[in-house]
């Protein structure tokens, strides 16, 4: 390694390697920062905001900033953690989640991010949006109550899969995802094996006939907080 | 006689009944429950109205017709704490899938034109006795204010003993984290 860049996160300062975003190194060093949009394998996206902490004492999305030696990071804070709880109260009442029935109940991070942040309900009002469902394929099910607009299932099908199936259209509060055909997600080159298929955070995009299989108790999120999968495993720390 | 000991109210609004099964739940902890508090209007006393003032009232579902937001009202009116348990109560829960669907349309589908509908009259129902629906399910805490939450459908029984626990011993809520679950 000719060259490492020293930076600090809340005061711990890691290692990280030039061309790494912030957020990259802080998991290598087992420092968490929450995200939804992000995934490991995917372009830096930056939609979410939740990633956002304090660079130099400004605001930035920690997976589209890259390292600087001598960086000085705020991530656990209390106007962030704030900030965040925020953010994850929007996106339960801008969707429909009924997580009393989702298939993705107790492995979805927009669920387990709440649990994260000991969010018991939401500060703001529901909106209950009117979402299209679109269970025209096969093997896929589109459900855009549950969709949080993050972006993995447009970059996975594009950069992974190569074939570019989904993408947003419209604005605002009406943006959605949308589905690379005139009509249907059937008459698209979808696939159940396709990579956008295993990204979604949350219960929009599921594979059919594989829902539930595995009990409570034992899904991903019941014991253990989003996150805490990062926490025990860095190593990149400079005592 | 032991010292008045504070009393406690539940209800179930546009709910199934289920939060207050989960409170049944606890098992033997009951009798501690019943060690501590005085059951006042509540379901599993079927006392009809309230006796007094209430330290806890547990409001399980949410509003969904003129009736649920009277009786919530009065419990925040009763009640020191109020405190919405289970999912339909803290996000209007499974009624709440009517509120993506105009209240016009649910009627008629519910009354005139489901496929197992046997309706001669042809009208949907409108008896003064029947509470007026509301254009949509409202969570508890969008018609009054609503103290603490306990989501879950239902919570999990030692989330309800350890959130009364706490509340009846003026203790701060700070569930442990697998007690605060979405399902």
């Amino acid at each position: 390694m000719s060259q490492t860049y020293t930076i600090h996160i809340d005061g711990v300062a890691i290692q990280a390697l030039p061309g790494q975003k912030l957020i990259e190194a802080a998991d290598a060093a087992g420092i968490y920062i929450p995200r939804l949009c992000h995934k490991r394998g995917l372009e830096p996206f930056g939609a979410c905001r939740l990633c956002t902490v304090l660079v130099n004492g400004r605001p930035g999305t920690a997976c589209t900033t890259p390292v600087a030696d001598g960086m000085v990071v705020e991530n656990d804070i209390e106007s962030l953690r704030e900030f965040r709880k925020q953010i994850i109260e929007m996106l339960f009442v801008e969707g429909n989640h009924f997580c009393m029935f989702c298939e993705m109940s107790g492995n979805c991070e927009l669920q387990a991010m709440a649990y994260r942040f000991g969010i018991t309900a939401p500060r703001y009002p529901y909106i209950w949006p009117h979402r299209e469902i679109d269970a025209s394929h096969p093997d896929i099910l589109i459900d855009r109550n549950r969709c949080i607009l993050c972006g993995r299932c447009v970059r996975a099908s594009r950069d992974i899969d190569g074939k570019h199936v989904y993408d947003f259209v419209g604005r605002g509060a009406h943006k959605q995802i949308a589905v690379n055909a005139a009509a249907r997600l059937a008459d698209t080159n979808a696939d159940v094996t396709d990579e956008a298929l295993n990204v979604c955070p949350v219960g929009a995009l599921l594979k059919k006939r594989t829902a539930f299989q595995v009990p409570i108790g034992r899904r991903l999120y019941d014991l253990k907080p989003i996150g805490s999968e990062i926490e025990s495993d860095g190593s990149t720390r400079i005592d | 006689m032991a010292r008045k000991k504070p009393r406690l109210a539940t209800t179930s609004l546009a709910g199934c009944f289920g939060c207050h099964m989960s409170l049944l739940d606890i098992d033997d902890r009951i009798l501690q429950v019943a060690e501590l508090v005085d059951f006042d209007k509540s379901p599993i006393d079927d006392f009809k109205e309230f006796t007094g003032r209430c330290a806890i009232g547990l409001v399980e579902g949410g509003c969904c017709n003129e009736e649920n937001v009277e009786v919530l009202r009065d419990f925040r009116k009763h009640c020191d704490i109020l405190v919405s348990i289970g999912d339909c109560a803290t996000m209007g829960g499974i009624p709440a899938l009517r509120n993506m669907v105009p209240l016009q349309e649910c009627l008629d589908e519910a009354y005139l034109n489901g496929p197992s509908v046997y309706n001669p009259s042809g009208k949907v129902p409108d008896d003064e006795e029947v509470p007026l629906m509301l254009d949509k399910v409202y969570p508890a805490h969008e018609v009054v204010k609503i103290d603490y939450h306990l989501p879950g459908c239902p919570p999990p029984a030692d989330t309800l003993f350890a959130a009364l626990v706490a509340l009846l011993g003026n203790e701060p809520v700070e569930l442990p984290y697998q007690l605060i679950k979405y399902d």
